[in-house]
């Protein structure tokens, strides 16, 4: 795929410098911060500049990095998030003071809610006007103070080095998450005289996460497993964030218990593995919840019991004893009661647990009956002759790329139908804004992806109105050679308020339905990209094979219909024994 | 349920903003809180007092405070024997020929007269909280002009008398 590999070095090539940089040293705090960023093996910088971060972005003009000049800086940091999650490495991003960084606020929530590794570089008014409602002035430190793992303001030169040492360090362990680093411009410029501030170690004593589960209540957790008769493993994105998907297959193996995925767990194990159960929570398959309903114990690995997961929650799991593995010793306990917490790393919980001496429980039974689960009650739809179906097309899609692509997504039908029908082969292939719920997320995140890795397939499934939030980074395809693919799976509405406005609001549609659409096709061609249109399911077919395939980026332009819903589905405040729309008799 | 809970950060800005805003995105209902240096350089102690549902609740709010990068030891301190002391300035409403009056009222709970005036005493009373309560519904009728409570603070006393439960997975 020639064009593929050309993505990164179409950035990496260095831009022209104006002059051979003489000095090894950095000269002030513009450098120091490029100089930093090189160290920590920053790869590729998504970003936007302005006033603020205008010295910033004169180092980095004088001493590149990669950089992509996002349209937006929303897109930007999206993008941070899909490189993110795809790489296991931090996002990096920077944009300017005031407006430049309130349009990250979504992302850097986002990236919280879903424990993504970034670092966001902010620029920052003079120290000498702050406070003083100055241009472009925001306080981006109190607005994101509770939205970020941590926050820095820098006061002083000589301590960016540290800072940027530390916001590497918490943004990349322990449970992963946003760190915003808040440059004021005279910092940016200030004179840099103290070197030795590179050699300075990270020493936070008020964080120091734990990793190592302890002995004893690996031993409880054993001994409960042992003795299960109907076990379930709950794998979360904590499997993916500590790379424990060797272990937990490893594990599900060696005692035959079957294993369910959360929304962002989806790729902790193959998606056709034969103990898998499918996704659970409100659209999860109806053997998963049952299987959760039902269990007698349930382990949790690095999931936070979120509510669109567990449904109504003195019903969740009501027979279970629960033993709940996580890094964040906040997260246990906090939703669901916990019998036998675990603070720790997955991989390492797992790697204690496979080394325990444990007894497989007896679970051919309970696998027999959740077996039988799924041959009576399966993922449906019903065909329908006159119009494309969304889960047709994912399912097209999936058969084409083999199951190996990248996915991204946004929020709502698209991403329930596509967790639902593109059964992942690989870990840190999906991509999604779970926690938040982001609409534009998915486009600018395959973006990042593609970044994360150039020679893989990168498909980002979005809906029509998702897609026209974030619609402005296209630009960026042609601009960098990324070869995405966008699918918008067209409804011509917003397909999950529409469904629960049919559901729960009397079909009264309020202003969920968009009868003018922008001809989607022309749009991919005012950025110089080939676009496609499928009107028909005999058309879909074609279209996806050539489109999918290419190598080149291009946007596939679904009209899906309108009328089509997420199935099964738990109504908020039930609980997941009381599925609805499991069948379509 | 209330709680008091100590909570031993480092002295940076924007750190008591960070727990307090911590509190309010939870929905704690904070009653006091009060801050100042600590016996080691560079560290800062709180003390607060906040009412919580449950146990559930209080265990969430310890582990949320303990994951602030810049809060370096959270305790719970309601059931260990603890020395919890607040101050409270009074302004009492007293004309000359209820002064004595007062006076006397006042007298058990050593509360010092720091500043007087025509027709008012001011009157500073240092305990816990609930004796400052009992002292201010005691001078209640005689008229408060002005009231400011510091809040609480706290620590634990040497000798425990019986071991406290610990959060269960709070080492």
């Amino acid at each position: 795929m020639s064009a593929e590999v050309q993505t990164k070095q179409a950035v990496l090539e260095p831009m022209p410098t104006m002059e051979e940089q003489q000095t090894t040293r950095p000269a002030d705090g513009s450098a120091v911060l490029i100089q930093a960023l090189k160290d920590q093996g920053v790869e590729v910088i998504f970003g936007y500049p302005g006033g603020a971060v205008l010295p910033i972005y004169d180092a980095l003009y004088k001493d590149p990095i990669p950089h992509v000049l996002a349209r937006h800086e929303q897109g930007a940091i999206h993008a941070a998030e899909g490189y993110a999650r795809v790489s296991g490495k931090p996002g990096v991003v920077i944009a300017t003071s005031g407006p430049g960084a309130t349009n990250l606020v979504t992302g850097i929530t986002d990236a919280m809610m879903d424990s993504l590794p970034l670092v966001v570089f902010t620029g920052q008014v003079a120290s000498s006007v702050i406070g003083t409602d100055a241009f472009q002035e925001a306080d981006i430190i109190g607005i994101t103070q509770p939205i970020t793992k941590h926050n820095y303001q820098v006061r002083d030169v000589a301590d960016l080095p540290r800072i940027i040492k530390e916001a590497f360090h918490i943004a990349s362990t322990g449970r992963r998450g946003p760190v915003v680093v808040d440059i004021p411009k005279n910092v940016a410029t200030e004179v840099f005289t103290t070197p030795e501030a590179f050699d300075v170690e990270v020493d936070l004593p008020g964080y120091q996460p734990t990793t190592n589960p302890n002995y004893l209540q690996i031993q409880k957790a054993v001994h409960a497993l042992t003795h299960a008769k109907q076990p379930v493993i709950l794998a979360g994105a904590g499997i993916l964030h500590a790379q424990a998907m060797d272990e937990l297959k490893e594990f599900v193996e060696k005692h035959r218990i079957p294993v369910t995925n959360t929304l962002l767990g989806l790729g902790g194990i193959p998606g056709d593995h034969e103990l898998f159960l499918g996704m659970a929570g409100m659209h999860g398959t109806y053997t998963a919840n049952m299987a959760l309903s039902e269990c007698d114990v349930l382990l949790n690995i690095g999931a936070r019991f979120d509510d669109r997961l567990t449904g109504n929650l003195n019903t969740f799991a009501q027979h279970a004893k629960v033993i709940h593995i996580d890094i964040d010793p906040a997260e246990i306990g906090k939703n669901v009661t916990t019998e036998i917490p675990i603070v720790a790393d997955a991989k390492e919980a797992l790697k204690a647990l496979l080394a325990a001496d444990m007894y497989s429980p007896e679970t051919a039974e309970w696998i027999d009956v959740l077996s039988k689960k799924t041959e009576d009650f399966p993922l449906w739809y019903k065909e329908d002759d006159s119009a494309l179906l969304p889960q047709q097309a994912i399912q097209i899609i999936h058969r084409l790329t083999e199951g190996d692509a990248i996915v991204t997504t946004d929020v709502g039908q698209h991403q329930m139908w596509t967790a639902q029908y593109y059964a992942l082969n690989n870990p840190d292939h999906w991509v999604t804004s779970g926690g938040l719920g982001t609409m534009g997320f998915g486009f600018p995140a395959a973006i990042g992806a593609q970044f994360a890795k150039p020679d893989a397939r990168v498909v980002a499934v979005v809906g029509d109105a998702g897609f026209q939030m974030t619609a402005q980074e296209l630009s960026l395809l042609q601009e960098y050679r990324i070869p995405v693919k966008v699918v918008i799976l067209n409804n011509g509405a917003l397909g999950m308020v529409r469904q629960w406005q049919e559901t729960f609001y009397n079909e009264r549609y309020s202003q969920s339905l968009i009868p003018v659409q922008p001809d989607f096709v022309k749009l991919a061609e005012a950025y110089d990209i080939k676009g496609y249109r499928i009107e028909s399911p005999d058309e879909a077919e074609a279209v996806f094979a050539e489109a999918l395939l290419s190598d080149e980026p291009v946007l596939i332009d679904c009209r899906v219909k309108q009328q089509e819903n997420v199935y099964p589905m738990v109504a908020p405040g039930k609980g997941l024994h009381e599925m609805i729309g499991v069948s379509g008799e | 349920m209330r709680r008091i809970i100590t909570v031993t950060v480092i002295n940076q800005s924007g750190v008591l903003n960070r727990v307090t805003g911590l509190l309010m995105k939870r929905q704690f209902n904070i009653e006091s809180i009060t801050v100042g240096h600590s016996e080691q350089p560079g560290m800062s102690k709180m003390t607060f007092i906040v009412h919580v549902e449950d146990e559930r609740k209080i265990e969430q709010l310890v582990k949320q405070l303990q994951k602030q990068i810049d809060v370096i030891k959270v305790n719970d301190i309601t059931d260990k024997a603890i020395v919890m002391r607040e101050l409270a300035l009074v302004k009492v409403v007293a004309p000359p020929q209820a002064r004595s009056e007062i006076n006397s009222i006042v007298e058990p709970f050593r509360a010092t007269i720091i500043d007087s005036g025509k027709n008012v005493v001011t009157y500073q009373v240092v305990g816990n909280p609930e004796k400052i309560e009992a002292f201010i519904d005691l001078v209640k009728p005689y008229g408060i002009k002005e009231l400011s409570r510091t809040g609480a603070t706290a620590f634990v006393r040497d000798m425990q008398k019986v071991p406290s439960p610990q959060l269960s997975i709070l080492k």
